[in-house]
């Protein structure tokens, strides 16, 4: 296997976290510019890390821990980059790069898989995982911005106005964006539920419509769906929602990790 | 000498003495008029702010005898005594006015380490000249120098953005929760010196509303109508805060203002939405409790005061980065000014003189086949002298010329007249 691209992105990636960093420290808008460009470049290494292998395979890159571990990685750096350039807000760059490295790093750390794909591939299948990884990336995003949120609130409350929270975005652009990422968290999550219906509405005979990953994908977003509605119109906007939304993640991760791997008929790895 | 500079700041001048010494537009340009007229200088740029009032300017001779000259001129221009001016006045030549001005464009010369205002200050200055003429090739090359050092000094140090008064710390701390003020309300109790302070600083971060609230109405109206706000009845808590996202205290009162219960209260009323209270009255007029309240950010003008102690720290410490990029743009423009020469010039003359006389040659020889070979070398020799006569030798002796103003009209008048765009060197 080539590991040019492999090797390309993590570099890219890890000079854009530096850079971030940097410009979270100094506050010098040429190197934020920088890192934003290293982002780019390292997605752009990414992308053809991840075409390269789903070629290999002959499949879109889930069908493995890797595969999707990778998709992730990308598809939050993606999200992340989307709302940088639309909310024109980069420090927090150097909070969100960490897990794009984790992840990335993490899926090539993991073990070789030999489990085999999924019988049916098709169009709608791909979209469904897709679209689904997409969620649990922006969900991620979601909940970094609201610690974000939650340590930059804390401090104002006690006055410690130190050099990094004239830096950081403000308060309610931080609610903004994590409210924009739960958004797009919801529409993905959504959509790619009501593929995976139809996908296995399709496949009847082979695909149980009781499986505890539906439920838990359920309350998911039914908890996001709470979280945009307290944010943005209650009593509850501020520090509670990002609380909620934090609390949110950890649902997401339990999705992730514990109701894939043990209790899931068939989302092992997504 | 090229550059000279004369004037005066709030370190070297008594308010008295600026006030007098300072130029409106008009003045700034008549200035410059005259002082091309009385042959002082030839190219002038007059910078004239609160703090400051300089002319920077090219001499037309080698000399540093302008200097006083200029400040006779100044006494004379504003009628001020020519001993008093001569004790406040600084003269710089060359580059150390080239320093001064981009220490000044940096922010590093102001009174207010870092204001942002002066290289405003310094582009209108420059643009106004411009725009009438008085400035030429050395002045426009300084001052393009100047701006750029400026804008790179804000972009790439920390001089200018941290707050310095604690009237800006608490507008700038309402934007770290709210962000831009442009869609927010801001409520003003009190209508003193320091409530005008922050009400100026929310008006130039653009509040959108502004209500004042003052014992005597009549205060609150003169200062609401000064800064396009409305009166609030005293004492109309409940609606004021609801609307309110910024609230101003700075009254004189024995017992805080905004108990706790009316805080909380208006929390019911606005949903929760967040709110910025600046407490700057001594005692204070907002019941500290009041801070514990969800989504209520309370600061007290001590709060504030650490705040502007820690940013003036900040500040200082980015002097050497500001002075850095000052230095490199210093060197810079007199490595520019060192490397404004002939050489290159006369070389793309002498090549296209060549070219010329060889594809002239050629076409006048067709009608004169009677010449034999060394006659043609001969009138082709004769045409080289002429050419270099005429015209390279006096090219050549362009570049002994000491006067950077009049070496780059020179060159520019060569380029134009001799070379089209594309040969240009």
């Amino acid at each position: 296997m080539n590991h040019l691209f492999p090797i390309l992105s993590v570099l890219a990636y890890l000079l854009s976290f530096v850079l971030y960093v940097r410009f979270l420290s100094t506050g010098n808008k040429l190197t934020g510019r920088l890192g934003t460009v290293l982002l780019g470049l390292g997605l752009i290494a990414h992308y053809f890390a991840l075409l390269e292998r789903s070629r290999g395979s002959h499949t879109v890159p889930y069908h493995d821990l890797y595969g999707s571990m990778s998709l992730f990685g990308w598809l939050l750096a993606l999200t992340y980059l989307g709302l940088e350039l639309y909310h024109r807000q980069r420090s927090v760059g150097a909070f969100v790069l960490p897990f794009i490295l984790v992840f990335f790093l993490a899926a090539h750390l993991a073990p070789a898989d030999r489990l085999s794909p999924p019988a049916v591939r098709g169009v709608i299948f791909a979209l469904h995982v897709t679209l689904s990884i997409l969620a649990y990336a922006a969900f991620a995003l979601s909940f970094v911005l609201s610690l974000i949120f939650l340590g930059e609130e804390r401090l104002l409350r006690r006055h410690r106005v130190g050099d990094v929270v004239w830096r950081l975005p403000p308060l309610e652009l931080l609610a903004q964006m994590s409210q924009s990422s739960v958004l797009v968290g919801l529409v993905s999550i959504a959509a790619g539920t009501a593929l995976g219906f139809v996908w296995v509405d399709r496949l009847s005979s082979q695909y149980s419509f009781y499986d505890p990953k539906y439920v838990i994908t359920l309350v998911v977003l039914a908890l996001y769906a709470l979280y945009f509605r307290l944010a943005r119109t209650t009593g509850w906007r501020g520090a509670r929602a990002s609380k909620l939304c934090v609390f949110n993640f950890m649902i997401v991760v339990l999705s992730f990790t514990v109701v894939n791997l043990y209790f899931s008929h068939s989302h092992r790895y997504f | 000498m090229e550059i000279v500079l004369v004037g005066l700041n709030h370190r070297t001048a008594p308010v008295e003495v600026r006030e007098k010494v300072s130029f409106t537009a008009e003045q700034a340009r008549r200035a410059a008029e005259e002082l091309r007229a009385r042959g002082i200088l030839e190219e002038t740029l007059v910078l004239s702010t609160c703090n400051r009032s300089e002319v920077y300017g090219v001499p037309p001779e080698f000399s540093h005898e302008c200097a006083p000259g200029l400040s006779t001129f100044l006494s004379e221009f504003h009628s001020v005594r020519a001993d008093v001016l001569s004790v406040s006045l600084y003269h710089h030549y060359d580059h150390e006015a080239v320093r001064h001005l981009f220490r000044v464009a940096a922010g590093l010369d102001s009174m207010l380490l870092g204001e942002a205002e002066i290289l405003g200050q310094v582009r209108e200055a420059y643009r106004f000249a411009h725009e009438h003429g008085a400035t030429g090739p050395v002045l426009n090359r300084l001052f393009q120098g100047a701006l750029e050092v400026g804008k790179r000094v804000r972009t790439e140090t920390e001089l200018g953005t941290r707050p310095m008064s604690v009237a800006s710390a608490g507008v700038k701390l309402a934007e770290r929760i709210f962000g831009k003020l442009h869609e927010r309300k801001a409520l003003v109790l009190g209508a003193g010196t320091v409530s005008e302070q922050v009400v100026s600083q929310l008006r130039d971060r653009g509040i959108a509303q502004l209500y004042v609230m003052n014992r005597s109405r009549d205060r609150a109206e003169e200062l609401a109508k000064r800064f396009e706000g409305k009166v609030v009845g005293w004492g109309e808590w409940d609606s004021a805060l609801q609307s309110a996202d910024v609230v101003v205290s700075s009254v004189s009162v024995e017992e805080p203002l905004l108990r706790r219960e009316i805080l909380e209260r208006a929390m019911a009323a606005r949903g929760n939405r967040a709110l910025f209270l600046m407490d700057l009255g001594v005692p204070r007029n907002i019941a500290p409790d009041a801070a514990e309240l969800y989504n209520v950010y309370v600061y007290h003008s001590d709060d504030l005061s650490e705040i502007v102690q820690q940013n003036r720290s900040a500040r200082e410490s980015e002097i050497p980065k500001a002075q850095g990029i000052v230095d490199e743009h210093v060197a810079k423009f007199l490595s520019w000014q060192a490397s404004v020469d002939l050489v290159g010039l006369v070389d793309a003359l002498r090549v296209k003189m060549r070219e010329e006389r060889a594809s002239f040659i050629r076409a006048r020889m067709e009608s004169m086949k009677h010449l034999t070979e060394t006659e043609r070398a001969h009138v082709e020799k004769l045409m080289d002298e002429m050419l270099e006569k005429l015209l390279l030798e006096p090219a050549e002796r362009l570049r002994g010329e000491k006067e950077l103003r009049r070496k780059i009209q020179n060159v520019e008048a060569l380029r134009d007249l001799f070379l089209s765009y594309r040969e240009k060197p």
